[in-house]
């Protein structure tokens, strides 16, 4: 087959991939000759008359339709981009939880992805205020830098905020180190959020998760039902349609409502330097006193933090990708100073951000398990 | 999770402005179970370098354990998170996954694939821009094929990508594979389907995904991943007229009152004349506020709050409008229905009704006919099962504000939810409206209830006797008649037996023939006390949803009577033979023994018919009418 007989057969595959036609259909209609693609398939050359002919017939179909628009008409010369799509998706979340649910609750855990969250709320209600209050369930455990944010944030734009330290945990000072990770996160965490969610008697309660953190997570609905008991069901998930959200609940069951599902950590970092959201310190890299443990670097953040033998406190440039209990929270080293630094570090990243969580690796599986137990 | 194949250092602002104005394309990918749907999702984010070391790791760990590909890396182990989807090796819920590459940005969503998952799948599709429908290229179209094909297209998926799956199985047969694709269009043609693109692969060898097949030299159009890169997607919503469901009403002091929500279509402009419907107020465009200052004009998809010129009634379910291109107002709709409760759909029971921002109690009723998903036939149907697709009539008691769903997805989509259980137990599409409200008007009469009611003297009422068959129902509302007509009352008894041998003589005892016999019987007593009689309703009425029904329809006379009898003991009376016969399986569908009995939680009144005879109750009964009497007589 020739040079020229091959452009043109690959013309007229292109073709009948756009018109949806059949080849026999095609030599039909251009020649009266079914067999003629087929033909030119085995490797036959058309005479000249035939490619005119045929390549007069595709101009002609090509005319009679006129292509399909590729975008939708300008938006006065302002783009509307990925990060505004997703913006729009969340605050619409948001405003749906205040319109449906009766005591709604914004959990706030002072981290990066609590900061998005609740800059689209000041979004949502704007020139309002958020129609619900925050909500911190503390372990005691948290960075100090956490702690300082929590108390500022909140009093700067007039909000609420509630703060819920489960009282077994303080009773039985429930902590990392004679507890472990699993029963210090499961009292302080998981039993917290519980308890303060039925003292409260709150209805529903946002939280910061995003489907692309972990594979369980990225099963779970938006609008994330709990039984009486906190349980998720991961097996009897009501359908989600459009964004139709039922937000009706059964005496008993509450709401987890995550409006950052489906934005990943590339888009909340984009978010933050977009807004100029303040996000705590931890997040750039600084010399700070840290020990190696398990393979992950440590904060010695206070002076609770029990030391092992052989292991001494030095000095170290660290950053933190996810923030949580300052024992249970692995550090990298990291030179990113700014929030540009941060962006490009991640980009070049080898590891996921919940690679630094202890907690996630107790056991396979673990976060669907917890979950199932109430966890956020 | 996201990684940048292209990001090789540099200007990072540069970088994120590049990333900031990538367009986002949301696509599922259906099929048959074991057609390899997550092990394509996997490749392409494995192949696209979207995985990190320690999740690679994790995925070599758990391939070892739980991989189905002989210790090889198990895509399918990335995307089935729940632990007993790993476990059994099948996808039960939607997964949902982002990733970019150099020209978009990618959400996925991995859709069940076996027929009891459909909700599920419908779940992802709803949202979806364009669809991958795999086929195992040993297998061919298969039901499943169609099913999916045909949800798609219901939804209005513009795109479909047919993958033509595990070519490296039948020696990259192009034979194969253009059998496939001509069975694959001629199918699709009858469903309308527009746009569609089949692309022989192998997911597993990573053939015609990222990279050309040198496998398959006479495929010549784009790769998997070429054409998720560069097919024409996007929201046309912008170019419609003007719509905005109001999703919040925001009244921060008395200077400000802000209607939020957001745009379904169009563009709107400082100025503009708008139209509220349904209430057809009109009005104009003071202010579009955000956070980051008042903007000139707005665009469909974008979450806004207007303030309007002049003090009208608007509020959360009403839809902003242009003011010359207005939607239309119904209650009543010809509609397609996806059911997706765990029990059936009952024609004629009242549900709640969701669409854009706005609830409302409405019915399902008459269904033309339901699809066979399989083959596509229109099947006749009283009712709609689990995953069962169906046109039907949608009557709502409160008009909405629509637009058909091929015009406007936002306002032509609604969800079912149950009254009781609050599950979400179907999903629905309008097609069109059946008549404009505007042209139905109740006509109002000079003579009414209360002068009827002045004229007989007496308070008109719907007593409601609810109970197992063989409870004492007839016997205690038979005394309670003769008694009320001896103090010179007019009244009349609606039996259910004797109704069905009249009114009802068409319907039998499945539970929508049931919900059904409730309505009639409803209305025909709401006539009765609206001629200011005093009736007396006895009819087992099993079901909790249709007795709701008619208190609502009939409001205020309305008096539910649980004349309360256990099974033991009615079965044990069993006057008629009944609870023989049923037992015997002679009767089917019979309320206790095959068919349940909702009883009633909170009735006006309750009558143990262990403690108290008939006489007592009857007397007890009359007392309660007396009270009720005093009470609403001045």
């Amino acid at each position: 087959m020739d040079t020229l007989a091959q452009t043109f057969l690959t013309q007229i595959e292109q073709f009948l991939k756009e018109k949806s036609l059949e080849a026999s259909a095609f030599g039909k209609q251009a020649l009266g000759d079914p067999n003629f693609v087929f033909d030119l398939r085995k490797g036959r050359s058309p005479s000249t008359r035939t490619l005119e002919k045929v390549r007069g017939f595709m101009a002609a179909s090509a005319a009679a339709v006129a292509p399909p628009a590729a975008t939708p008409a300008a938006r006065a010369g302002k783009a509307f981009t990925h990060l505004d799509r997703l913006e729009a998706e969340s605050i619409h979340i948001i405003r749906e939880v205040a319109a449906e649910c009766e005591k709604p609750v914004m959990l706030y855990s002072i981290g990066k992805d609590s900061a998005v969250m609740l800059h689209l709320a000041l979004k949502a209600f704007y020139p309002a205020k958020p129609p619900f209050p925050l909500l911190h369930v503390d372990t005691r455990w948290k960075f100090r830098d956490m702690y300082t944010m929590r108390d500022e944030i909140p009093k700067r734009y007039g909000l609420d905020l509630l703060v819920y330290v489960n009282p077994e945990g303080i009773e039985k000072d429930i902590n990392p180190f004679d507890h472990g990770s699993q029963l210090h996160t499961h009292i302080m965490k998981t039993e917290g959020l519980k308890q303060a969610i039925d003292k409260f008697g709150f209805d529903a309660a946002f939280g910061g998760a995003r489907r692309d953190e972990e594979k369980s997570r990225a099963k779970e609905r938006i609008f994330s039902f709990r039984d009486s008991k906190h349980r998720w069901d991961p097996k009897n998930q009501r359908p989600e349609l459009w964004n139709l959200y039922n937000a009706r609940k059964n005496k008993g069951e509450s709401i987890r409502v995550f409006p950052l599902s489906n934005w990943t950590e590339l888009d909340v970092w984009q978010y933050i330097h977009r807004e100029n959201i303040p996000i705590v310190p931890l997040y750039f890299a600084k010399e700070r006193p840290v020990v190696w443990r398990d393979g992950q670097i440590i904060l010695v953040d206070d002076d609770r933090m029990r030391l092992l033998p052989g292991e001494t406190p030095e000095m170290r440039k660290v950053r933190f990708r996810t923030l949580g209990c300052y024992p249970l929270t692995g550090g990298i080293d990291s030179d990113a100073e700014n929030l540009l630094d941060i962006v490009e570090e991640m980009l070049v990243a080898t590891s996921s951000e919940r690679q630094g969580r202890v907690i996630d690796k107790d056991q396979a599986a673990s976060m669907e398990k917890k979950k199932q137990e109430g966890y956020f | 999770m996201t990684r940048f194949v292209e990001f090789t250092g540099g200007d990072v602002e540069a970088f994120l402005q590049s990333q900031e104005n990538k367009d986002l394309l949301r696509f599922i990918t259906c099929g048959s179970v074991d057609d390899g749907k997550s092990t394509l999702i996997g490749r392409l984010l494995y192949e696209s370098k979207m995985l990190f070391e320690d999740q690679l790791s994790a995925l070599e760990a758990d391939s070892k354990k739980l991989g189905t590909q002989g210790g090889n890396l198990d895509f399918a182990l990335l995307v089935d998170g729940l632990a007993a989807e790993r476990e059994q090796g099948i996808t039960i819920d939607v997964a949902y996954r982002a990733f970019t590459t150099s020209r978009r940005k990618f959400i996925v969503a991995d859709t069940p694939g076996h027929e009891q998952y459909t909700r599920n799948m419908a779940t992802g599709a709803s949202t979806a821009d364009l669809a991958i429908i795999l086929i195992d290229a040993r297998r061919g179209v298969l039901t499943q094929t169609r099913r999916h094909t045909f949800i798609c297209t219901l939804l209005g998926i513009s795109q479909l990508v047919v993958a033509v799956n595990k070519m490296d199985l039948v020696g990259y047969s192009r034979e194969t594979f253009e059998k496939i694709e001509s069975d694959y269009r001629s199918f699709a043609k009858g469903l309308g389907a527009e746009n569609v693109t089949v692309i022989p692969v192998s997911a597993l060898a990573g053939d015609n995904m990222i990279e050309r097949s040198a496998n398959m030299p006479w495929y010549r159009g784009a790769t998997l991943m070429a054409h998720l890169e560069t097919v024409p997607v996007g929201s046309t919503a912008v170019d419609g007229p003007f719509r905005m469901p109001v999703q919040w009403v925001s009244r921060p002091d008395q200077n400000f009152r802000g209607f939020a929500g957001t745009i379904a279509s169009g563009r709107v402009k400082k100025g503009d004349a708008l139209k509220v419907l349904p209430s057809a107020r009109q009005s104009i465009v003071e202010r579009i506020v955000t956070f980051d200052g008042d903007l000139e004009e707005a665009f469909a998809e974008q979450a806004v709050t207007i303030t309007l010129k002049d003090e009208i009634d608007v509020s959360r379910g009403d839809v902003l409008c242009a003011g010359a291109a207005p939607v239309e107002v119904s209650d009543q709709f010809e509609a397609q229905v996806l059911w997706m409760g765990d029990s059936e759909m009952l024609p004629g029971r009242p549900y709640i009704i969701k669409s854009a921002t706005k609830s409302v109690s409405g019915t399902l009723d008459k269904i033309k006919f339901k699809v066979n998903v399989n083959t596509l036939e229109h099947v006749a149907a009283k009712t709609l099962a689990l995953n069962e697709i169906g046109t039907c009539v949608l009557e709502l008691d409160t008009p909405l504000a629509f637009a058909p769903y091929r015009q406007n997805k936002a306002l032509g989509s609604f969800i079912i939810i149950d009254r009781f259980t609050n599950n979400t137990v179907g999903m629905g599409l309008i097609t069109f409206a059946l008549r404009r409200a505007a042209n139905i008007h109740w006509q109002a009469t000079d003579v009414n209830k209360v002068s009827r009611a002045h004229l007989l003297k007496q308070q008109p009422a719907v007593l409601w006797f609810t109970g197992l068959s063989g409870a004492g129902k007839s016997t205690i509302a038979n005394l309670v008649e003769k008694k009320l007509h001896a103090e010179g009352r007019l009244t009349y008894l609606l039996d259910g037996d004797n109704v069905r041998h009249g009114l009802n003589r068409d319907l039998g005892f499945t539970d929508a023939d049931r919900v059904e016999n409730i309505r009639r019987v409803a209305e025909v007593a709401k006539l009765m006390a609206d001629a200011g009689l005093i009736v007396l309703v006895s009819f087992i009425s099993p079901f909790k949803a249709e007795r709701l029904m008619a208190r609502e329809r009939i409001g205020a006379d309305f008096a539910e009577i649980f004349v309360d009898t256990s099974l033991a003991e009615a079965e044990r009376r069993d006057v008629k033979g009944l609870y023989a016969k049923a037992r015997r399986g002679d009767i089917k569908n019979f309320t206790g023994i095959s068919s349940p009995y909702e009883a009633p939680e909170k009735p006006e009144l309750r009558i143990d018919t262990g403690l108290h005879k008939p006489e007592e109750a009857a007397d007890a009964i009359i007392a309660f009418l007396r009270a009720k009497e005093d009470l609403t007589t001045p």
